[in-house]
C-alpha cells in the first residue's frame, strides 16, 4: 500500500519538477497553434488550387477571389504553421539544449499571442483587400510593425536564455535558429520601408519603386525560404534527428562549414528571381553564381542529417517518425538541387513565370518544411503532456497521404510547367507563335486538377495529424487530471 | 581563433552571423541607387494621373500581380507576343512594383491600348463571356462600387513623399511643365487632384457608366496607359541593350 502512494506520488512530483525546470506551457500553445494553422492554411491551399481548375469556385465574391485569398494561403502555412512550429520548436530546443527554463515567461506569452494577432488581422485584411502587394510581406504597415515588437521579444527571449545556460557550448540547433531571428528582422525591416497614407489609413506606399523595389522584395523573398523555411528549420533537424534517431549528429565540423557556408550564400541568391528582367544583368550574374555556390552547403546539411542515421537504418522500418524526418531531408537535397538548377539563366528563361517555380516551392514547402515539422512535432508533442502517441499507425497512414500528395503536386507541376513554358516560346514553320497564351492556359487544365487532388492528399494527412494529436492531447489532459486527484487524495489521507 | 570561442560566446555568435548576413544584400542593393546605367534615360515615362493611380491601387488591392506579371523579357517570343522588352525606366514610378513572378494570365506591361475600354469593362466583369477558355475570376463588384477619392490628396502626399514628383508649391508645378509638358503637369498638381480625377473619369468614361466614377474607370484608366508611355519608334533597334 505505502509502495503505491509512492509512485503515484512520485509521478505528479516528477512532472511538477520538468515543468518547472522548463517552460513547456508557452510550447503547447504554439505547438497546437502550429496544426490549427496547418489545417487551415492547406485547407485554404487546396481552395485556392481548386479555383484555378474550376474558375467557377471564385463566385464573384471580391473575399474570397483567388487575388485576394493566395496571400491567405501562403500566409497561414508559412507564418502560421511553419512559424508557429518554429517557435514551439526553438523555445524547446534552446531549453533542452541550455537545460535552462525560458527567459521570461510573460514575454514569452506575449509572443504567442502578438504572433498569433497579427497572422489573424493578415487574414482579415487581406480578404477586405488591404494589401501591401509585396509577396509573402502583403501585411499592411500597422501588422508590420505589430510584427516587429514581437520579433524583438523573440530575439530577447533567445538571447536571455542562451545566456543563462548551464552549458559552455551552444548547440548547433541554436546557432541556426539565431540566424533565422536575426535574418528574418533585417529582412522584415528593409522590405516593409513604407509611407504610410495617414496614421490611421491601412495603406501606405513603398519607399523604394521599380527596380530597386524588385530587388529588395525578392532579396527579401527568396530569404523568406533561405532563413525563415531553410535555416529555422535546418535548427529543428539539428536537435529532432539526432534525439529521434538516439545517435549523435553525423559530423560535428561539417554543421560548423554547413552554418556559415549557408548563411553567407543564401544572402547572394534573391535576384535569380529576376533573371531577363530590366534588373541590371550583373545583379542576375552574381545571383546565378551563388545559387550555383549554394548546392554545396544545402548538400552538406542533408548528408549530415541522414547520415546521423548510419548504423541505424533499421528505424526507417519501424519509426514513422523517423521516416517523416529523413524523407523530409530527401525532399531538402531534392528541392536544393533543383534550384540552382532553375536559376541558370538558360533554364530560367523557359522555367520563370510557370508553375514549375510553382511545384518547386512546394516540393521545398511540402517535402522539406511540412515533413520535418511533422516529425517534430509528432517527437514533440507526447513528450510535452508526458504520454504515448495516440497513434503511431495513423502517423503511418498521415505519411504515406502526404508522401503521395507531393508526389501527385510536383509532377503535375513539372508537366504544366515545362509545358506551357515549351509552348509559349515555340513557333511555327513561318516564324510565327505556334500557340495563344489561352491555348496554354487550357493545357494547363489538367495538370491543375490533379495539383488540386495531391494537395487534397497532403490536406487528408494533415486532418489524420489533427486528429491524433488532439487524442493525444485529450489523454494527457486526463492523465494529468488524475494525478493531480490522486496527489491530493493523498494529501488527505496525509 | 578556433571555432569554439563561438559556440561558447552568445554575443559573438551574434555579431559575426550579422556580419556575414549583411554582406551579400549590401553588394548587390546599395549599387543599384548609385550607379547611373540602373535606369535608362528615355522621354515619356511620367507620373500617374490620380485617376490611374487609384486604378494601380485596385490593380494591388485585387492581387492581380499573383496571375500577372508587368515585365516583358528580352525574348522573340515575347517581344512578338507583347511588345518592346521592358525598360527599368517605366516602372520608376511603380510604389510598389508589380513586376510579379507567375503568368497565370498573360503579362500586362503592354496591356494599354491593345483592346478597348468596352473589352477591358466587359472581360473585368465576366472573363469567360469574351475568352471561354479563361480560368480568370470576375470581378464584377468594381463596375457598381463607386471610387472612393476623399483621400487621393492623401495619397499622392505621400507617393510625394516617397519620390514621385507630384506638386504642392508652383515652384514644382513649374519644374513638372518644363520635366512633363503642361498639360500632364496640370494632372501631377495635389492641390487640383480631385478636380483632375473627376475631370478625367468623365471625359474619358472608361466604364461607359457616365453617371458614377466607379472602382472600374480607376482600373480601366490604369490598365490602358500600361506600357504605353515610351514611344520605340522613337529609338533605333537594340538602343536600350547598352543599358543591359
Amino acid at each position: 500500500m505505502s509502495q503505491a502512494a509512492t509512485t503515484a506520488g512520485a509521478a505528479p512530483a516528477a512532472s511538477v519538477a520538468t515543468s518547472e525546470q522548463y517552460n513547456y506551457a508557452i510550447i503547447k500553445r504554439f505547438a497546437i497553434a502550429a496544426v490549427l494553422w496547418g489545417v487551415f492554411g492547406m485547407a485554404a491551399g487546396v481552395w485556392i488550387a481548386s479555383q484555378l481548375a474550376f474558375p467557377f469556385l471564385n463566385f464573384d465574391i471580391a473575399q474570397i477571389t483567388f487575388g485576394r485569398f493566395r496571400p491567405v494561403h501562403t500566409t497561414a502555412v508559412i507564418f502560421g504553421f511553419g512559424g508557429n512550429a518554429l517557435f514551439a520548436t526553438s523555445y524547446y530546443v534552446v531549453q533542452r539544449t541550455c537545460q535552462t527554463r525560458l527567459w521570461s515567461d510573460s514575454m514569452a506569452s506575449f509572443t504567442f499571442y502578438g504572433w498569433n494577432l497579427a497572422l489573424v488581422l493578415g487574414v482579415i485584411t487581406y480578404m477586405m483587400g488591404i494589401t501591401q502587394g509585396r509577396e509573402y510581406a502583403e501585411f499592411n504597415w500597422q501588422i508590420d510593425i505589430i510584427i516587429l515588437v514581437v520579433w524583438v521579444a523573440y530575439f530577447m527571449i533567445y538571447l536571455m536564455t542562451l545566456l543563462r545556460r548551464n552549458q559552455p557550448h551552444i548547440y548547433v540547433a541554436n546557432w541556426f535558429f539565431m540566424a533565422f531571428i536575426l535574418a528574418t528582422a533585417l529582412l522584415h525591416i528593409f522590405n516593409n520601408i513604407q509611407v504610410p497614407v495617414g496614421l490611421f489609413h491601412p495603406h501606405s506606399y513603398s519607399i523604394f519603386s521599380g527596380v530597386q523595389d524588385a530587388m529588395t522584395q525578392w532579396w527579401y523573398g527568396h530569404n523568406a525560404v533561405g532563413f525563415f523555411l531553410t535555416a529555422a528549420f535546418l535548427g529543428m533537424m539539428y536537435y529532432f534527428v539526432p534525439k529521434q534517431a538516439g545517435r549523435p549528429i553525423y559530423s560535428y565540423k561539417l554543421s560548423i562549414i554547413h552554418f556559415w557556408a549557408l548563411v553567407f550564400l543564401y544572402m547572394w541568391v534573391g535576384a535569380h528571381h529576376l533573371h531577363w528582367t530590366a534588373l541590371p544583368d550583373w545583379v542576375s550574374t552574381l545571383a546565378a553564381t551563388f545559387s550555383i555556390l549554394l548546392l554545396l552547403p544545402s548538400w552538406g546539411g542533408m548528408i549530415n542529417g541522414i547520415m546521423t542515421l548510419s548504423g541505424a537504418w533499421d528505424k526507417l522500418r519501424t519509426d514513422p517518425i523517423m521516416l517523416f524526418l529523413i524523407t523530409a531531408l530527401a525532399f531538402y537535397g531534392m528541392s536544393t538541387f533543383e534550384g540552382p538548377m532553375m536559376s541558370l539563366k538558360s533554364v530560367n528563361a523557359l522555367s520563370h513565370y510557370t508553375d514549375w517555380t510553382v511545384g518547386h516551392v512546394h516540393s521545398g514547402a511540402l517535402g522539406w518544411v511540412a515533413m520535418i515539422s511533422f516529425g517534430s512535432l509528432y517527437h514533440l508533442i507526447p513528450r510535452l503532456w508526458n504520454v504515448n502517441l495516440y497513434s503511431l499507425k495513423l502517423v503511418y497512414v498521415h505519411f504515406f497521404l502526404a508522401t503521395i500528395g507531393i508526389v501527385l503536386y510536383i509532377t503535375a507541376m513539372w508537366v504544366a510547367g515545362i509545358g506551357q513554358g515549351l509552348m509559349l516560346r515555340a513557333f511555327d514553320q513561318y516564324g510565327n507563335l505556334a500557340y495563344t497564351f489561352t491555348e496554354s492556359v487550357v493545357f494547363l487544365h489538367k495538370p491543375y486538377v490533379v495539383r488540386a487532388i495531391g494537395g487534397g492528399f497532403f490536406l487528408a494527412g494533415m486532418l489524420i495529424m489533427a486528429f491524433n494529436i488532439a487524442m493525444t492531447v485529450r489523454s494527457g489532459i486526463k492523465a494529468e487530471a488524475r494525478e493531480a486527484q490522486a496527489a491530493s487524495a493523498e494529501a488527505r489521507t496525509a | 581563433m578556433k571555432h569554439e570561442s563561438v559556440e561558447t560566446n552568445a554575443g559573438l555568435l551574434i555579431i559575426l552571423t550579422l556580419a556575414v548576413i549583411s554582406v551579400g544584400g549590401l553588394v548587390e542593393i546599395v549599387p543599384l541607387f548609385y550607379i547611373d546605367d540602373t535606369i535608362e534615360e528615355v522621354d515619356g515615362v511620367r507620373p500617374y494621373t490620380p485617376l490611374e493611380q487609384r486604378g494601380r491601387d485596385i490593380y494591388v488591392r485585387e492581387g492581380c500581380y499573383t496571375c500577372h506579371s508587368q515585365m516583358v523579357r528580352p525574348f522573340r517570343d515575347e517581344m512578338l507576343r507583347y511588345g518592346h522588352y521592358s525598360l527599368a525606366a517605366e516602372s520608376q514610378y511603380d510604389h510598389p512594383f508589380q513586376w510579379g513572378s507567375k503568368r497565370t494570365g498573360p503579362d500586362l506591361a503592354r496591356v494599354g491600348g491593345k483592346y478597348s475600354n468596352e473589352w477591358q469593362v466587359q472581360h473585368l466583369i465576366d472573363p469567360q463571356s469574351l475568352v471561354p477558355e479563361s480560368i480568370m475570376p470576375g470581378y464584377p463588384w468594381l463596375a457598381t462600387t463607386p471610387l472612393d477619392y476623399s483621400d487621393i490628396d492623401r495619397r499622392m502626399i505621400a507617393l510625394k513623399r516617397v519620390g514621385v514628383p507630384y506638386s504642392l508649391t508652383d515652384e514644382e508645378y513649374q519644374a513638372n511643365v518644363e520635366k512633363f509638358g503642361e498639360q500632364h503637369a496640370r494632372m501631377f498638381d495635389i492641390r487640383d487632384a480631385e478636380e483632375n480625377l473627376v475631370a478625367q473619369a468623365q471625359a474619358e468614361n472608361f466604364d461607359g457608366n457616365p453617371g458614377t466614377i466607379t472602382e472600374m474607370d480607376a482600373l480601366v484608366a490604369y490598365l490602358q496607359v500600361l506600357g504605353t508611355m515610351v514611344d520605340f519608334s522613337e529609338y533605333d533597334d537594340g538602343h536600350f541593350a547598352e543599358f543591359r
